[in-house]
């Protein structure tokens, strides 16, 4: 009888437990709208709305390859599972043709859908809680003068209980801090102001910010390095691997232009967020440029002298290696096939005219992860379809997996200070078959 | 350095510095002058070959590379008495004016059918864009490849009971 009524009480405190949850977590759907009438839509609204979807890359996820932009459909795998990006069109019954400002808004700044649902955080809302009500404003009237297109994005596969989009309020209580950010009165306005963008729309640090066991950025290791759809995504503040630190002016040329001949192009998903910088007010960009070189800058004084040595050494057309470690003992294979391969761009230069950049600048080359370098390697680097911009060709098809270890463990050990990769020939083979996600 | 590869079904037995790009092996060492050289950067597409069913830029494949390995040149795919219906395509539409890039377009076009024996559009031009060609024969090239994908395919289906292709 008294272990019956244990298991009543138990039961009691789960059932209101659950309740409880249901109704903290609960959010009430938004009343459907018709469709503004797009010529009803501020034109100068629609146009800096156009640049904060530029700078915040919406269209990046949510368009498929051979889609229409902002018709979702892209599959973004996540370690919990894969989630297809919404259809942010205005169309009535597949897109957001038929969601209010507030709706809007709402997803925006708190993760929750129009009809109440939690939204995962592969949508940053945790950055774009951050955003101004004009800069939401803004967007919606850009997202609402798109055109509708009616397409259904697959179905979410994600694992157990996550599947369960109330679960999210819970991750949200862990880790979701809302609204804007107050200002740091111990930086002046345009540091803030560059704040105000990357940590918002441009959220800069969900790749460049490493995340925790439950898929949230850890504070304490702000800009620290990450990892986005199968590349890292490379440290930003002092323990950046650049071999010359950026300063606002080189990130600035940077984020404009794809490429900076002290520190190369950009690659994997860095790319397309160079493309959307390239289109925006100059200001915008130099504000987070200015912003995010404040962490980078922090770089020891040590570093900076090896940085200046090193640009002195390639100016005065040094022929020799840079890195520590003795070529005698590495395989010959490496050296070889650099020489046929690579050195006809990667000349000793910082720059050849049309060429690639002396790879002792290269982050990819210098950072602590090998896998960037074996994705450029195999994948090669491929302007914006129809625009010009950094080519180098991939080598996919050029060479084995042996080979392309045997060529960046030389790359490695020629042109950085850093120490050996491991296990290059097993790290090549997984990012080839595309099983190196992490 | 001694490198053994097939190219064109024949094996060779190369001696030279391991370094040099396949290119020139082929072009001075085996009298093999299809692949062309453009811009030695691998940006251009002229010296395409194929090497183990992948197309590649012979201009940037040093030979230490090719241990072993199987490389199929335009020589590869017929004779000028005998074109192979992937040349006999590129004749029919006249797609090449100068023709400095065509041997390369067909190699990459080559290596495109072997593993998809009916492209869409979207796939002969997305498999075509590391190509330039300075003519501006592209439309006749898309129709080259389109029609030798149709040939190709009529060839290999079975004839009808009839006789009648």
């Amino acid at each position: 009888m008294r272990i019956g009524r244990i298991l009543l009480a138990l039961l009691a405190i789960v059932v209101i437990g659950t309740a409880g949850f249901v109704a903290w977590a609960w959010e009430p759907p938004v009343a459907l709208v018709d469709t503004p009438d797009p010529s009803s839509i501020d034109h100068e609204r629609v146009q800096r709305g156009a640049d904060l979807a530029a700078m915040g890359n919406c269209a990046v996820c949510h368009t498929t390859e051979a889609g229409k932009p902002y018709a979702g459909g892209r599959k973004l795998p996540t370690p919990f599972g894969t989630v297809y990006a919404t259809n942010i069109t205005p169309d009535p019954d597949t897109g957001i043709g038929r969601w209010s400002k507030g709706a809007f808004a709402r997803a925006m700044r708190e993760g929750v859908g129009r009809a109440g649902e939690h939204l995962y955080p592969a949508f940053p809302y945790d950055h774009f809680t951050r955003l101004s009500d004009d800069d939401v404003d803004d967007l919606y009237a850009f997202l609402m003068t798109r055109d509708p297109v009616r397409a259904q994005p697959p179905a979410n596969d994600v694992m157990f209980p996550l599947n369960i989009r109330m679960t999210m309020a819970g991750w949200k209580l862990l880790f979701f801090r809302k609204g804007a950010q107050p200002a740091d009165s111990n930086h002046d306005q345009a540091w803030n102001r560059g704040r105000y963008q990357a940590d918002g729309i441009a959220h800069c640090g969900a790749c460049h910010t490493p995340r925790n066991a439950l898929g949230a950025e850890k504070k304490n290791r702000y800009l620290a390095g990450g990892s986005a759809e199968g590349w890292h995504a490379p440290a930003l503040n002092a323990e950046s691997p650049a071999p010359v630190p950026w300063t606002a002016k080189t990130l600035l040329a940077y984020l404009r232009a794809g490429f900076e001949p002290l520190h190369g192009a950009a690659a994997g998903p860095m790319a397309p967020v160079t493309h959307g910088l390239a289109r925006v007010p100059e200001q915008d960009v130099q504000a987070i440029a200015r912003y995010i070189a404040s962490f980078s800058e922090q770089a020891s004084p040590e570093r900076r002298h090896e940085a200046t040595k090193l640009i002195g050494r390639l100016n005065r057309h040094a022929r020799e290696s840079v890195g520590s470690a003795s070529l005698a003992g590495t395989d010959q294979t490496g050296a070889v096939l650099f020489a046929g391969a690579c050195a006809s761009c990667h000349a000793e230069t910082p720059q050849r005219r049309g060429g690639g950049i002396n790879l002792a600048l290269s982050t990819a080359v210098n950072a602590p992860d090998a896998r960037n370098a074996i994705r450029v390697v195999l994948d090669g680097i491929h302007p914006e379809q129809g625009r010009s911009g950094p080519m180098m060709p991939g080598f996919a098809g050029a060479f084995t997996d042996q080979q392309v270890a045997a060529l960046l463990g030389y790359m490695r050990a020629r042109f950085s200070t850093q120490p050996a990769w491991n296990d290059l020939p097993d790290r090549v083979r997984r990012v080839r078959a595309g099983k190196d996600q992490s | 350095m001694t490198v053994t590869f097939t190219v064109n079904d024949r094996q060779h037995q190369i001696d030279t510095d391991p370094s040099t790009p396949l290119l020139y092996v082929l072009r001075d060492d085996l009298a093999l002058n299809g692949a062309k050289f453009g811009c030695g950067l691998g940006q251009c597409g002229s010296c395409t070959v194929v090497v183990d069913g992948q197309a590649v830029y012979s201009c940037l494949l040093p030979v230490a590379a090719l241990e072993g390995r199987r490389v199929t040149t335009v020589e590869g795919l017929g004779t000028t008495a005998n074109p192979g219906p992937l040349q006999r395509a590129f004749m029919d539409e006249q797609a090449a004016q100068c023709g400095y890039c065509i041997a390369g377009m067909m190699m990459r076009a080559h290596a495109l059918l072997q593993q998809h024996a009916s492209p869409s559009d979207e796939q002969i031009r997305s498999a075509l864009e590391p190509h330039l060609c300075r003519c501006g024969t592209h439309m006749r090239i898309l129709r080259a490849v389109r029609r030798a994908a149709q040939g190709m395919r009529s060839a290999a289906a079975p004839a009808n009971k009839d006789g009648t292709p």
